[in-house]
Protein backbone atom coordinates (compact mmCIF):
# COMPACT_ATOMS: atom_id res chain seq x y z
CA UNK A 1 0.00 0.00 0.00
CA UNK A 2 2.62 2.69 1.07
CA UNK A 3 4.33 1.63 -2.51
CA UNK A 4 0.88 2.79 -4.29
CA UNK A 5 0.74 5.44 -2.39
CA UNK A 6 4.66 6.64 -3.49
CA UNK A 7 3.37 6.16 -7.43
CA UNK A 8 -0.07 8.11 -6.50
CA UNK A 9 1.10 10.71 -5.02
CA UNK A 10 1.94 13.72 -7.34
CA UNK A 11 6.05 14.53 -7.03
CA UNK A 12 6.91 18.21 -5.85
CA UNK A 13 6.04 20.87 -8.32
CA UNK A 14 9.55 21.74 -10.00
CA UNK A 15 9.00 25.43 -8.76
CA UNK A 16 9.08 24.71 -5.39
CA UNK A 17 11.63 22.97 -5.32
CA UNK A 18 13.61 26.25 -6.62
CA UNK A 19 12.20 28.09 -4.37
CA UNK A 20 12.63 25.78 -1.13
CA UNK A 21 16.33 25.64 -2.67
CA UNK A 22 16.04 29.36 -2.16
CA UNK A 23 14.75 29.65 1.25
CA UNK A 24 17.53 27.87 2.24
CA UNK A 25 20.19 30.16 0.66
CA UNK A 26 20.97 27.85 -2.51
CA UNK A 27 20.53 28.04 -6.26
CA UNK A 28 18.88 24.70 -7.42
CA UNK A 29 19.48 23.69 -10.86
CA UNK A 30 18.89 20.46 -12.54
CA UNK A 31 20.99 17.80 -14.09
CA UNK A 32 19.84 15.42 -16.53
CA UNK A 33 20.89 11.98 -15.54
CA UNK A 34 20.77 10.59 -19.29
CA UNK A 35 22.78 13.52 -21.20
CA UNK A 36 24.41 15.07 -18.61
CA UNK A 37 22.57 18.97 -19.71
CA UNK A 38 22.61 21.42 -17.22
CA UNK A 39 18.52 22.58 -16.88
CA UNK A 40 17.04 25.56 -15.94
CA UNK A 41 14.38 27.10 -15.74
CA UNK A 42 13.31 23.81 -13.02
CA UNK A 43 10.95 21.32 -15.80
CA UNK A 44 9.91 17.57 -15.70
CA UNK A 45 11.78 16.76 -18.71
CA UNK A 46 15.02 17.34 -20.23
CA UNK A 47 14.48 19.80 -23.07
CA UNK A 48 18.01 18.38 -24.84
CA UNK A 49 16.77 14.22 -24.83
CA UNK A 50 13.49 14.56 -23.55
CA UNK A 51 14.50 12.36 -20.51
CA UNK A 52 12.76 12.36 -17.32
CA UNK A 53 15.69 11.87 -15.05
CA UNK A 54 16.61 15.18 -13.86
CA UNK A 55 18.50 15.56 -10.37
CA UNK A 56 18.18 18.74 -8.52
CA UNK A 57 21.50 19.99 -7.54
CA UNK A 58 23.11 22.96 -5.96
CA UNK A 59 24.95 25.40 -7.96
CA UNK A 60 28.21 26.58 -6.54
CA UNK A 61 26.24 30.40 -7.38
CA UNK A 62 29.36 31.53 -9.87
CA UNK A 63 28.72 33.04 -13.04
CA UNK A 64 29.61 35.61 -16.11
CA UNK A 65 27.33 38.47 -16.76
CA UNK A 66 26.03 37.52 -20.68
CA UNK A 67 23.69 40.00 -21.78
CA UNK A 68 22.84 43.44 -19.68
CA UNK A 69 19.96 45.92 -19.36
CA UNK A 70 19.28 49.07 -17.22
CA UNK A 71 15.39 49.57 -17.22
CA UNK A 72 14.82 53.54 -16.52
CA UNK A 73 11.38 54.69 -15.41
CA UNK A 74 10.58 58.46 -14.62
CA UNK A 75 10.47 58.59 -10.75
CA UNK A 76 12.92 55.82 -9.89
CA UNK A 77 16.69 54.79 -10.33
CA UNK A 78 17.38 52.53 -12.95
CA UNK A 79 17.14 48.94 -12.60
CA UNK A 80 19.61 46.14 -13.26
CA UNK A 81 17.97 43.30 -15.07
CA UNK A 82 21.15 40.82 -16.49
CA UNK A 83 21.11 37.66 -17.76
CA UNK A 84 23.82 35.23 -16.28
CA UNK A 85 25.48 32.09 -17.45
CA UNK A 86 26.42 29.91 -14.48
CA UNK A 87 29.77 27.47 -13.91
CA UNK A 88 27.74 24.72 -14.21
CA UNK A 89 26.64 25.90 -17.92
CA UNK A 90 23.06 26.86 -17.40
CA UNK A 91 21.61 30.38 -18.01
CA UNK A 92 19.58 32.34 -15.93
CA UNK A 93 17.82 36.04 -15.60
CA UNK A 94 18.45 38.44 -12.81
CA UNK A 95 20.00 41.53 -11.75
CA UNK A 96 23.49 42.31 -9.99
CA UNK A 97 23.19 44.24 -6.96
CA UNK A 98 24.95 46.84 -5.04
CA UNK A 99 26.61 48.90 -8.66
CA UNK A 100 24.58 51.52 -10.42
CA UNK A 101 22.49 49.93 -13.17
CA UNK A 102 24.32 51.55 -16.11
CA UNK A 103 27.59 50.50 -14.91
CA UNK A 104 27.10 46.54 -14.66
CA UNK A 105 29.03 45.27 -17.97
CA UNK A 106 28.73 42.15 -20.16
CA UNK A 107 31.31 39.72 -18.92
CA UNK A 108 31.68 40.77 -15.49
CA UNK A 109 32.39 37.74 -12.81
CA UNK A 110 29.39 37.43 -10.32
CA UNK A 111 28.34 35.97 -7.28
CA UNK A 112 24.88 34.12 -6.15
CA UNK A 113 23.18 36.01 -3.43
CA UNK A 114 19.53 35.90 -2.18
CA UNK A 115 17.63 38.86 -1.10
CA UNK A 116 14.20 39.47 -0.12
CA UNK A 117 11.33 40.24 -2.91
CA UNK A 118 8.47 42.60 -2.94
CA UNK A 119 6.78 39.81 -1.43
CA UNK A 120 9.21 38.95 1.33
CA UNK A 121 9.87 35.67 -1.40
CA UNK A 122 13.15 34.75 -1.77
CA UNK A 123 14.69 36.40 -4.76
CA UNK A 124 18.11 35.42 -7.03
CA UNK A 125 20.21 37.98 -7.40
CA UNK A 126 24.55 38.05 -8.06
CA UNK A 127 26.98 40.67 -6.49
CA UNK A 128 30.39 41.38 -8.76
CA UNK A 129 32.61 39.03 -7.50
CA UNK A 130 35.36 40.49 -5.26
CA UNK A 131 33.02 42.74 -3.39
CA UNK B 1 5.79 19.76 -49.76
CA UNK B 2 6.49 22.47 -51.80
CA UNK B 3 3.96 25.36 -52.14
CA UNK B 4 5.88 27.41 -54.51
CA UNK B 5 3.90 29.31 -57.05
CA UNK B 6 0.70 27.48 -56.08
CA UNK B 7 -1.03 30.28 -53.88
CA UNK B 8 -1.73 34.16 -54.66
CA UNK B 9 -2.36 37.25 -52.77
CA UNK B 10 -4.79 38.94 -54.31
CA UNK B 11 -6.03 41.59 -52.28
CA UNK B 12 -4.03 43.53 -50.05
CA UNK B 13 -5.73 46.51 -47.83
CA UNK B 14 -4.92 48.62 -44.59
CA UNK B 15 -7.73 49.51 -42.30
CA UNK B 16 -7.47 53.61 -40.98
CA UNK B 17 -4.28 53.67 -39.62
CA UNK B 18 -2.47 56.01 -36.32
CA UNK B 19 -5.02 57.13 -34.07
CA UNK B 20 -8.78 55.87 -35.02
CA UNK B 21 -10.16 57.79 -32.20
CA UNK B 22 -12.58 56.70 -28.67
CA UNK B 23 -14.60 53.65 -29.53
CA UNK B 24 -13.77 52.13 -32.31
CA UNK B 25 -12.62 48.41 -31.78
CA UNK B 26 -10.10 46.23 -33.26
CA UNK B 27 -13.03 44.48 -35.07
CA UNK B 28 -14.21 48.06 -36.60
CA UNK B 29 -10.87 48.42 -38.19
CA UNK B 30 -11.10 44.23 -39.36
CA UNK B 31 -14.31 45.43 -41.15
CA UNK B 32 -12.49 48.33 -42.74
CA UNK B 33 -9.79 46.42 -44.25
CA UNK B 34 -12.00 43.57 -45.66
CA UNK B 35 -14.05 45.29 -47.32
CA UNK B 36 -11.00 47.30 -49.02
CA UNK B 37 -9.17 44.24 -49.87
CA UNK B 38 -12.55 42.57 -50.77
CA UNK B 39 -12.70 45.77 -53.17
CA UNK B 40 -8.78 45.55 -54.48
CA UNK B 41 -9.13 41.87 -55.34
CA UNK B 42 -12.93 42.01 -56.91
CA UNK B 43 -14.39 39.41 -54.85
CA UNK B 44 -17.03 39.45 -52.71
CA UNK B 45 -17.36 38.57 -49.12
CA UNK B 46 -19.51 35.74 -49.70
CA UNK B 47 -16.51 34.44 -51.99
CA UNK B 48 -14.28 33.87 -48.21
CA UNK B 49 -14.23 30.15 -46.61
CA UNK B 50 -10.84 30.59 -45.12
CA UNK B 51 -10.32 32.50 -42.20
CA UNK B 52 -7.05 33.40 -40.49
CA UNK B 53 -6.54 36.01 -37.93
CA UNK B 54 -4.90 36.49 -34.26
CA UNK B 55 -5.53 38.76 -31.57
CA UNK B 56 -4.08 40.60 -28.55
CA UNK B 57 -8.02 41.17 -27.36
CA UNK B 58 -10.15 38.14 -28.37
CA UNK B 59 -9.37 35.11 -27.33
CA UNK B 60 -10.94 32.86 -30.19
CA UNK B 61 -9.83 35.69 -33.24
CA UNK B 62 -11.12 34.17 -35.96
CA UNK B 63 -14.34 32.99 -34.37
CA UNK B 64 -14.29 36.96 -32.98
CA UNK B 65 -14.25 38.54 -36.75
CA UNK B 66 -16.15 35.85 -38.38
CA UNK B 67 -19.11 36.77 -36.66
CA UNK B 68 -18.61 40.62 -37.30
CA UNK B 69 -17.92 39.71 -40.91
CA UNK B 70 -20.41 37.44 -41.22
CA UNK B 71 -18.23 34.71 -42.44
CA UNK B 72 -19.07 31.33 -42.01
CA UNK B 73 -15.57 29.59 -42.55
CA UNK B 74 -15.17 26.38 -43.48
CA UNK B 75 -11.22 26.57 -42.29
CA UNK B 76 -10.54 28.58 -39.46
CA UNK B 77 -7.03 29.34 -38.41
CA UNK B 78 -6.32 31.46 -34.93
CA UNK B 79 -2.56 29.98 -33.98
CA UNK B 80 -0.71 32.97 -32.58
CA UNK B 81 2.44 33.09 -32.15
CA UNK B 82 3.06 36.80 -31.84
CA UNK B 83 3.65 39.79 -34.42
CA UNK B 84 4.89 37.41 -37.19
CA UNK B 85 1.19 35.51 -36.96
CA UNK B 86 0.25 36.64 -40.26
CA UNK B 87 3.36 35.82 -42.34
CA UNK B 88 2.80 32.48 -40.83
CA UNK B 89 -0.96 32.45 -41.76
CA UNK B 90 -0.28 32.94 -44.97
CA UNK B 91 1.60 29.89 -44.94
CA UNK B 92 -1.09 28.18 -43.79
CA UNK B 93 -3.69 29.08 -46.37
CA UNK B 94 -1.28 28.34 -48.91
CA UNK B 95 -1.03 24.78 -47.33
CA UNK B 96 -4.74 24.91 -46.57
CA UNK B 97 -5.67 25.78 -50.68
CA UNK B 98 -3.31 23.37 -52.05
CA UNK B 99 -5.00 20.53 -49.73
CA UNK B 100 -8.75 21.83 -51.14
CA UNK B 101 -9.84 22.75 -47.53
CA UNK B 102 -10.89 26.30 -48.83
CA UNK B 103 -10.75 28.33 -52.23
CA UNK B 104 -10.28 32.08 -51.10
CA UNK B 105 -8.90 33.06 -47.84
CA UNK B 106 -8.53 36.42 -45.72
CA UNK B 107 -5.75 36.72 -42.97
CA UNK B 108 -7.18 39.84 -41.33
CA UNK B 109 -6.11 41.25 -37.96
CA UNK B 110 -6.37 45.10 -36.10
CA UNK B 111 -5.89 46.87 -32.57
CA UNK B 112 -6.87 49.97 -31.13
CA UNK B 113 -3.80 50.04 -28.72
CA UNK B 114 -3.09 54.15 -29.01
CA UNK B 115 -6.71 55.04 -29.11
CA UNK B 116 -7.79 52.59 -26.13
CA UNK B 117 -4.41 53.52 -23.78
CA UNK B 118 -1.06 51.67 -25.06
CA UNK B 119 0.43 48.24 -25.60
CA UNK B 120 -1.77 45.09 -24.70
CA UNK B 121 -0.81 41.41 -24.65
CA UNK B 122 -2.76 38.91 -23.93
CA UNK B 123 -2.29 38.21 -20.18
CA UNK B 124 -0.10 35.20 -19.31
CA UNK B 125 0.78 33.82 -15.70
CA UNK B 126 3.69 35.11 -13.93
CA UNK B 127 7.01 34.01 -15.01
CA UNK B 128 9.11 33.18 -11.35
CA UNK B 129 11.99 33.25 -12.77
CA UNK B 130 11.74 36.20 -15.09
CA UNK B 131 8.70 38.40 -13.43
CA UNK B 132 10.73 39.01 -10.17
CA UNK B 133 13.20 41.25 -11.74
CA UNK B 134 11.27 43.51 -13.82
CA UNK B 135 12.21 43.59 -17.35
CA UNK B 136 9.98 45.68 -19.02
CA UNK B 137 8.23 43.86 -21.60
CA UNK B 138 9.12 43.60 -24.37
CA UNK B 139 11.79 46.40 -24.36
CA UNK B 140 14.08 45.23 -21.95
CA UNK B 141 14.42 41.62 -23.91
CA UNK B 142 14.80 43.21 -27.13
CA UNK B 143 17.45 45.33 -24.97
CA UNK B 144 19.64 42.42 -24.04
CA UNK B 145 20.19 40.92 -27.44
CA UNK B 146 21.65 44.23 -28.16
CA UNK B 147 24.07 44.47 -25.28
CA UNK B 148 25.13 40.62 -26.59
CA UNK B 149 25.26 42.32 -30.14
CA UNK B 150 27.62 45.37 -29.00
CA UNK B 151 29.81 43.16 -26.74
CA UNK B 152 30.64 40.24 -29.37
CA UNK B 153 30.41 42.42 -32.48
CA UNK B 154 31.61 45.94 -31.47
CA UNK B 155 27.82 47.07 -32.74
CA UNK B 156 27.65 50.86 -31.72
CA UNK B 157 24.26 52.66 -30.52
CA UNK B 158 25.19 55.27 -33.84
CA UNK B 159 24.28 52.04 -36.02
CA UNK B 160 21.01 51.01 -34.36
CA UNK B 161 20.29 54.69 -34.79
CA UNK B 162 21.01 54.19 -38.26
CA UNK B 163 17.90 52.13 -38.81
CA UNK B 164 15.51 54.35 -37.11
CA UNK B 165 16.93 57.04 -39.92
CA UNK B 166 16.51 55.08 -42.48
CA UNK B 167 13.02 53.91 -41.94
CA UNK B 168 12.16 57.50 -41.41
CA UNK B 169 13.48 58.73 -44.42
CA UNK B 170 10.92 55.80 -46.40
CA UNK B 171 8.48 57.34 -44.11
CA UNK B 172 8.82 60.60 -45.15
CA UNK B 173 8.14 58.65 -49.02
CA UNK B 174 4.48 57.20 -47.49
CA UNK B 175 1.42 58.85 -47.03
CA UNK B 176 0.13 56.88 -44.88
CA UNK B 177 2.79 57.06 -42.53
CA UNK B 178 2.75 58.01 -38.84
CA UNK B 179 5.71 59.63 -38.19
CA UNK B 180 7.17 62.07 -41.48
CA UNK B 181 9.71 64.21 -40.19
CA UNK B 182 13.41 64.97 -40.06
CA UNK B 183 15.40 62.32 -37.81
CA UNK B 184 19.48 62.13 -37.48
CA UNK B 185 21.16 59.97 -35.39
CA UNK B 186 21.90 62.31 -33.04
CA UNK B 187 18.42 62.93 -32.41
CA UNK B 188 17.91 59.20 -31.98
CA UNK B 189 21.19 59.31 -29.17
CA UNK B 190 19.56 62.20 -27.45
CA UNK B 191 16.15 60.47 -26.84
CA UNK B 192 15.02 59.30 -23.75
CA UNK B 193 16.89 55.97 -22.85
CA UNK B 194 13.74 53.40 -22.20
CA UNK B 195 16.45 50.25 -21.34
CA UNK B 196 19.76 50.52 -22.13
CA UNK B 197 20.93 50.61 -24.81
CA UNK B 198 17.61 50.94 -26.21
CA UNK B 199 16.12 54.70 -25.94
CA UNK B 200 12.49 55.68 -27.16
CA UNK B 201 13.41 56.36 -30.93
CA UNK B 202 14.79 52.73 -30.88
CA UNK B 203 11.28 51.47 -30.14
CA UNK B 204 8.10 50.87 -32.82
CA UNK B 205 5.34 52.75 -32.41
CA UNK B 206 2.15 52.64 -30.52
CA UNK B 207 -0.68 52.74 -33.15
CA UNK B 208 -4.11 51.95 -34.11
CA UNK B 209 -4.22 50.09 -37.51
CA UNK B 210 -4.36 46.65 -39.02
CA UNK B 211 -5.11 45.10 -42.52
CA UNK B 212 -6.40 42.28 -44.83
CA UNK B 213 -5.14 39.71 -47.62
CA UNK B 214 -6.68 38.00 -49.47
CA UNK B 215 -5.73 34.65 -50.75
CA UNK B 216 -6.38 32.12 -53.21
CA UNK B 217 -5.20 29.37 -55.87
CA UNK B 218 -2.94 30.83 -58.78
CA UNK B 219 -5.38 29.92 -61.42
CA UNK B 220 -8.08 31.46 -59.81
CA UNK B 221 -5.56 34.33 -59.18
CA UNK B 222 -5.53 35.07 -62.68
CA UNK B 223 -8.82 36.31 -63.38
CA UNK B 224 -9.25 38.42 -60.41
CA UNK B 225 -8.60 42.49 -60.43
CA UNK B 226 -5.32 43.60 -59.48
CA UNK B 227 -1.53 41.17 -60.73
CA UNK B 228 -1.53 38.72 -58.59
CA UNK B 229 1.66 38.25 -56.32
CA UNK B 230 2.70 34.77 -55.86
CA UNK B 231 4.00 32.67 -52.52
CA UNK B 232 7.19 31.58 -54.02
CA UNK B 233 8.27 29.71 -50.47
CA UNK B 234 7.77 30.15 -46.96
CA UNK B 235 9.48 29.04 -43.47
CA UNK B 236 8.26 29.50 -39.46
CA UNK B 237 10.71 28.05 -36.75
CA UNK B 238 10.69 29.34 -32.54
CA UNK B 239 13.21 28.22 -30.79
CA UNK B 240 12.16 29.93 -27.38
CA UNK B 241 9.51 31.88 -25.54
CA UNK B 242 11.26 33.71 -23.01
CA UNK B 243 14.54 35.68 -23.42
CA UNK B 244 16.75 33.89 -20.88
CA UNK B 245 15.67 30.21 -22.76
CA UNK B 246 17.13 31.71 -26.24
CA UNK B 247 19.93 30.05 -26.81
CA UNK B 248 22.43 32.21 -28.32
CA UNK B 249 20.93 36.51 -28.21
CA UNK B 250 22.96 36.91 -31.37
CA UNK B 251 21.58 34.34 -33.74
CA UNK B 252 17.28 34.15 -34.41
CA UNK B 253 15.25 31.25 -35.56
CA UNK B 254 15.64 33.49 -38.34
CA UNK B 255 18.08 31.85 -39.72
CA UNK B 256 15.99 28.30 -40.24
CA UNK B 257 12.84 30.36 -41.14
CA UNK B 258 15.10 32.33 -43.72
CA UNK B 259 17.00 29.07 -45.01
CA UNK B 260 13.43 27.25 -45.39
CA UNK B 261 11.92 29.98 -47.43
CA UNK B 262 14.98 30.47 -49.58
CA UNK B 263 15.02 26.62 -50.34
CA UNK B 264 11.20 26.43 -51.43
CA UNK B 265 11.47 29.95 -53.48
CA UNK B 266 14.68 28.52 -55.04
CA UNK B 267 16.07 32.32 -54.81
CA UNK B 268 18.66 33.45 -51.99
CA UNK B 269 19.07 36.86 -50.46
CA UNK B 270 20.62 38.09 -53.78
CA UNK B 271 17.58 37.60 -55.66
CA UNK B 272 15.91 40.12 -53.03
CA UNK B 273 14.51 43.58 -54.45
CA UNK B 274 12.66 44.47 -51.09
CA UNK B 275 13.29 43.26 -47.85
CA UNK B 276 10.47 44.06 -45.28
CA UNK B 277 12.17 43.38 -42.06
CA UNK B 278 9.68 43.29 -38.78
CA UNK B 279 11.44 46.33 -37.36
CA UNK B 280 9.77 46.43 -33.56
CA UNK B 281 13.41 47.48 -32.16
CA UNK B 282 16.20 48.83 -34.07
CA UNK B 283 18.11 46.11 -33.15
CA UNK B 284 15.85 43.22 -34.90
CA UNK B 285 16.86 44.64 -38.31
CA UNK B 286 20.38 44.26 -37.95
CA UNK B 287 19.74 40.49 -36.58
CA UNK B 288 17.83 39.65 -39.28
CA UNK B 289 20.23 41.02 -42.04
CA UNK B 290 22.43 38.73 -40.47
CA UNK B 291 20.28 36.17 -39.83
CA UNK B 292 18.76 35.74 -43.62
CA UNK B 293 21.70 36.02 -45.24
CA UNK B 294 22.29 39.89 -46.12
CA UNK B 295 25.57 39.68 -44.98
CA UNK B 296 27.47 37.82 -42.62
CA UNK B 297 26.96 37.18 -39.01
CA UNK B 298 27.81 40.27 -36.75
CA UNK B 299 28.26 42.86 -39.55
CA UNK B 300 24.42 43.79 -39.35
CA UNK B 301 25.84 47.39 -37.54
CA UNK B 302 28.28 47.76 -40.39
CA UNK B 303 26.22 46.98 -43.37
CA UNK B 304 22.90 49.65 -42.00
CA UNK B 305 25.88 52.39 -41.71
CA UNK B 306 25.70 55.13 -44.40
CA UNK B 307 22.10 54.78 -45.50
CA UNK B 308 22.82 51.59 -46.95
CA UNK B 309 18.94 50.48 -46.07
CA UNK B 310 17.44 54.14 -46.50
CA UNK B 311 16.14 55.36 -49.90
CA UNK B 312 18.25 55.24 -52.87
CA UNK B 313 20.84 52.86 -50.60
CA UNK B 314 22.03 49.35 -51.77
CA UNK B 315 18.98 47.35 -50.00
CA UNK B 316 15.83 48.58 -50.25
CA UNK B 317 14.63 47.84 -46.21
CA UNK B 318 11.24 48.53 -44.54
CA UNK B 319 10.07 50.44 -47.38
CA UNK B 320 6.83 51.87 -46.04
CA UNK B 321 8.58 53.19 -42.82
CA UNK B 322 8.11 50.02 -40.70
CA UNK B 323 7.27 49.79 -37.29
CA UNK B 324 9.45 52.48 -36.39
CA UNK B 325 8.02 55.11 -38.12
CA UNK B 326 5.12 53.80 -40.56
CA UNK B 327 2.37 51.87 -37.84
CA UNK B 328 2.99 49.26 -35.40
CA UNK B 329 -0.73 48.36 -33.93
CA UNK B 330 0.58 45.59 -31.55
CA UNK B 331 1.88 42.93 -34.22
CA UNK B 332 3.09 44.28 -37.15
CA UNK B 333 3.20 41.07 -39.60
CA UNK B 334 0.23 41.72 -41.62
CA UNK B 335 1.58 45.32 -42.66
CA UNK B 336 5.13 44.05 -43.64
CA UNK B 337 3.11 41.28 -46.29
CA UNK B 338 0.80 44.22 -47.89
CA UNK B 339 3.94 46.33 -48.31
CA UNK B 340 5.42 43.86 -50.31
CA UNK B 341 2.35 42.94 -52.00
CA UNK B 342 2.58 46.72 -53.04
CA UNK B 343 5.95 46.96 -54.40
CA UNK B 344 5.44 44.33 -56.35
CA UNK B 345 2.70 45.21 -58.00
CA UNK B 346 4.44 49.03 -58.44
CA UNK B 347 1.66 50.71 -56.29
CA UNK B 348 4.61 52.61 -54.24
CA UNK B 349 4.79 55.99 -55.87
CA UNK B 350 7.39 57.88 -54.75
CA UNK B 351 8.94 54.72 -52.47
CA UNK B 352 8.67 52.41 -55.25
CA UNK B 353 11.39 49.75 -55.91
CA UNK B 354 12.21 50.53 -59.45
CA UNK B 355 11.26 46.62 -61.21
CA UNK B 356 11.30 45.37 -58.17
CA UNK B 357 9.90 41.02 -58.49
CA UNK B 358 11.03 39.61 -55.50
CA UNK B 359 9.91 40.87 -52.15
CA UNK B 360 11.21 39.01 -48.82
CA UNK B 361 8.77 39.54 -45.73
CA UNK B 362 9.99 38.51 -42.46
CA UNK B 363 7.96 38.54 -39.08
CA UNK B 364 8.99 38.25 -35.70
CA UNK B 365 7.14 37.62 -32.61
CA UNK B 366 7.05 37.54 -29.09
CA UNK B 367 11.16 38.26 -27.43
CA UNK B 368 13.05 37.28 -31.24
CA UNK B 369 10.78 34.30 -30.26
CA UNK B 370 9.14 33.14 -33.95
CA UNK B 371 9.97 33.51 -37.06
CA UNK B 372 8.68 33.40 -40.22
CA UNK B 373 9.81 34.55 -43.57
CA UNK B 374 7.79 34.57 -46.92
CA UNK B 375 9.66 34.90 -50.38
CA UNK B 376 6.75 36.29 -53.18
CA UNK B 377 7.54 36.92 -56.37
CA UNK B 378 5.49 38.81 -59.37
CA UNK B 379 4.24 36.61 -62.75
CA UNK B 380 7.66 37.05 -64.49
CA UNK B 381 9.04 35.38 -61.49
CA UNK B 382 7.27 32.37 -61.25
Amino acid sequence: LEELKEEMSPAEAPALVYRRHLENGKLGYQRCADCSAAVFYPRVLCPVCGSGALEWRESAGRGTVYATTAVHSRNHDPRNVVLVDLDEGFRMMSRVEDVPAEEVEVGTRVRFEVRQGEEDEPVAVFVREGS
Amino acid sequence: LSARGKAAIVGAAESDLGEVGPGFTPLDLIGQATERALDDAGLEKKDVDGLFSASAYYSMATVSAGEYLGIRPRYSDATNMGGSSFVSHLLHAAAALEAGLCEVALVTYASTQRSGGGFRGLSEPPNPYETPYGPRYPVSMYALAASRHMHEFGTTRAQLAEVAVAAREWANLNPKAFLRDDLTVEDVLASRMVSSPLSILDCCLVTDGGGALLVTSAERAKDLRKPPVYLLGAGEAHWHRNISQMPDLTVTAAADSGRWAYEMAGVGPEDVDVAMLYDAFTINPILFLEDLGFCEKGEGGTFVEGGRIAPKGELAVNTNGGGLSYNHPGMYGLLLLIEAVRQLRGECGERQVEGATVALAHGNGGVFSSQVTAVLGSANVL
